[in-house]
């Protein structure tokens, strides 16, 4: 990261898990807990031969956000992808907690997770499911006590497996042109269905798959942002006070929009269609445009809604 | 077990439970004690993909909808999910958000959502249907799994033989009902030679945890030692953290 | 994998007032580096946790080097690597140095 640039302008892509962090929150307000200082380390890796990380690779903690309290979780996903290992996920599940704890006394005002994993790491398979579940789990009574859970993808690892169903429970869901968000990562697609299915070196076709573009259109985003961490800044503060409840009204919208989808777009096999079907303009060449020319382009119906 | 004989052991007092698209199932049935539980499922290994994971949210959120609290039993004999590009394009991740979702709304709500595995339960699907619901009960031939020990293999690099031989040694990434008990994942373990209906009953006789036990489970049975105690101390550490 | 000690002395204890500072990711090419303020003034240490086989004698060399360029008194500096060359650990251990010779 040049140290010519303020944290907040430098790109999220480029930038660590705690760049991120110190990005994105209000100058020198983040405090960590449970920080690398006291090594809960992962003790599955040694019988594979593999090093550590001494906050397993995620950084959780408190912080302000515009002034306000919010919880933060960074995943690091150039370690091990960012997989949810045991002490990884335990340290997220907690995090949580405290925040559905804190809610009786006025705070968190959110709980931001700044996602980019793989999904579950191999080596502590069982232990990783069994996180994301907790996770979910957790999300569900933060926000049942009213405190609205962010997603933030836009790293180098996407949101990958349970990584994209964590995503998907989420208030609100920020995405940059990097992002990619889904369940089967591409090569296990193509290992278990052939190249026909999914030609996973054909990035472009990754991208209109599973990438940014095709979640924000589809309304599996609520908003897509430029890549520097001042812009899922500015994204998540106007989120927040945007939040759906969760409750049985937001559960029965979202059926009903991922129910459309399939009546719309069931039949469809690549993003084209979708758009072509959906009438936005030039459809084959929305994956190249520029940002800006991407984020002028309006919506289509029913992509921008609070059934989350 | 065939899914007529978990029916007929899990319900002896009768059930109206179909068949539905993509491997689905949903109707009602008696439960011994309790009056009448829903019932749905997703059986006969289909994968789980978004037009399956829509039907079994649909039924779920109409028993919420429809109120008085009945218990919901969730049967599971899926795959992994559905492996397909289609699906992926159309937002499989948000499907079963959605489903898993649904599931833990019941529970807030005040229904008992028991999963009973009888067959298979990987990844995606097995997060979306049997870990989404309060307890998880394995029956004879459930066969859970993250991944199957030959990719883990594959992708970890480490030989097959030197994986399985680990895997004598911790419960921490194989597939099976034996590490996923000793990790805290599967709540009960019901045998072949004791009619289900009664352990049923007892199941959703018991008080519901107040949270997710399972860290705790997996730190008793020794499966999990690291979780619970680090979740406890990230929670432990912000609470000691002051609000503005 | 590899796991050693590598100690040293310095001629003065490294500036500033922090407690404790990390740096980098343990990936690819890279290391992560722990560094805490708990050693007496003219003490050092590194403890090294390496992917990478058979290049102790490397490390060794690379890290005394760095001690009696950095003289950084006091410090442990714990080490993740995920396979860094020579240049790298340097760059990375001397970032930390500076990192705890600035204010938090």
């Amino acid at each position: 990261m040049s140290n010519l640039l303020r944290p907040q302008e430098a790109d999220w892509y480029e930038a660590s898990a705690r760049e991120r962090v110190a990005g994105l929150l209000d100058p020198k307000s983040f405090v960590e807990f449970l920080g690398p200082e006291q090594r809960a380390m992962s003790p599955h890796l040694a019988q594979f031969d593999l090093t550590g990380a001494f906050d397993d690779g995620i950084v959780v903690g408190s912080g302000r956000l515009d002034g306000q309290e919010v919880f933060v979780a960074a995943q690091e996903g150039r370690f091990l992808g960012g997989a949810f290992g045991e002490a990884h996920g335990a340290k997220l599940a907690g995090l949580l907690r405290a925040a559905r704890d804190g809610a009786k006394r006025g705070g968190p005002r959110a709980v931001l997770l700044l996602l980019d994993t793989g999904g579950v790491r191999l080596q502590e398979a069982n232990a990783g499911e069994l996180a994301i579940s907790e996770i979910i789990r957790a999300i569900v009574e933060v926000r049942s006590a009213g405190i609205p859970v962010l997603a933030l993808v836009g790293g180098r690892a996407g949101a990958f497996g349970g990584g994209g169903i964590i995503t998907a429970c989420c208030s609100r869901i920020v995405v940059s042109e990097h992002a990619r968000v889904s369940v089967s990562g591409p090569e296990v697609i193509e290992t278990n269905k052939g190249v026909e299915e999914f030609d996973s070196k054909d990035r472009a076709l990754v991208w209109r798959v599973c990438g940014a573009r095709t979640r924000y259109l589809t309304g599996g985003a609520d908003r897509y942002v430029k890549g520097r961490i001042q812009d899922f800044r500015e994204a998540a503060i106007a989120l927040i006070p945007h939040a759906p409840p969760f409750e049985l009204a937001t559960l029965k919208a979202e059926q009903q929009r991922l129910a459309e989808r399939l009546q719309r777009f069931g039949d469809c096999h690549d993003a084209p269609e979708i758009w072509r079907k959906a009438g936005l303009p030039q459809p084959e060449r929305i994956a190249e445009i520029t940002d800006d020319a991407f984020l002028a382009i309006q919506r289509p119906k029913g992509t921008d809604h609070d059934a989350r | 077990m065939t899914l007529d004989e978990v029916l007929a052991s899990l319900f002896p007092s009768g059930h109206a439970v179909e068949r539905g698209p993509s491997g689905t199932l949903h109707g009602t049935a008696k439960v011994e004690g309790q009056g009448e539980a829903s019932v749905v499922g997703i059986v006969g290994g289909t994968p789980l993909g978004v037009d399956g994971a829509i039907l079994l949210a649909g039924h779920v959120l109409a028993v919420v909808e429809a109120g008085g609290g009945a218990p919901i039993v969730v049967l599971v004999d899926t795959a992994s999910q559905n492996m397909a590009r289609r699906d992926e394009l159309l937002g499989l991740n948000e499907y079963l958000a959605h489903l898993a979702k649904s599931l833990a709304l019941a529970a807030v709500h005040g229904h008992r959502t028991v999963s009973v595995l009888f067959g298979h339960a990987a990844a995606g699907a097995f997060i979306a249907t049997a870990l989404s619901s309060q307890s998880l009960v394995a029956l004879p031939g459930a066969e859970p799994s993250v991944m199957d020990l030959p990719s883990i293999s594959r992708v970890t690099k480490l030989p097959l033989a030197d994986l399985e031989e680990l895997a004598k040694s911790t419960p921490i990434f194989a597939p099976g009902v034996e590490p996923l008990f000793a990790t805290g994942a599967v709540a009960e373990t019901w045998a072949a030679d004791e009619p289900f209906a009664p352990r049923l009953a007892a199941l959703l006789r018991q008080p519901v945890a107040t949270s997710d036990l399972r860290d705790r489970s997996g730190l008793e049975r020794k499966g999990r030692l690291l979780a619970q105690q680090i979740a406890e101390r990230v929670a432990t550490e912000a609470a000691g953290h002051a609000w503005r | 994998m590899e796991q050693f000690q590598v100690r040293g002395t310095a001629k003065s204890r490294a500036g500033g007032h922090r407690h404790q500072a990390i740096t980098g990711v343990n990936a690819s090419g890279n290391l992560e580096i722990l560094v805490e303020r708990a050693l007496p003034e003219h003490e050092c240490l590194v403890d090294v946790s390496t992917a990478v086989t058979g290049f102790r004698g490397i490390w060794e060399a690379v890290i005394q080097e760095f001690f009696e360029r950095s003289s950084p008194g006091g410090l442990r500096f714990s080490i993740n690597d995920g396979g860094a060359r020579p240049d790298t650990v340097t760059l990375r251990l001397m970032q930390s140095v500076r990192l705890m010779e600035t204010e938090p």
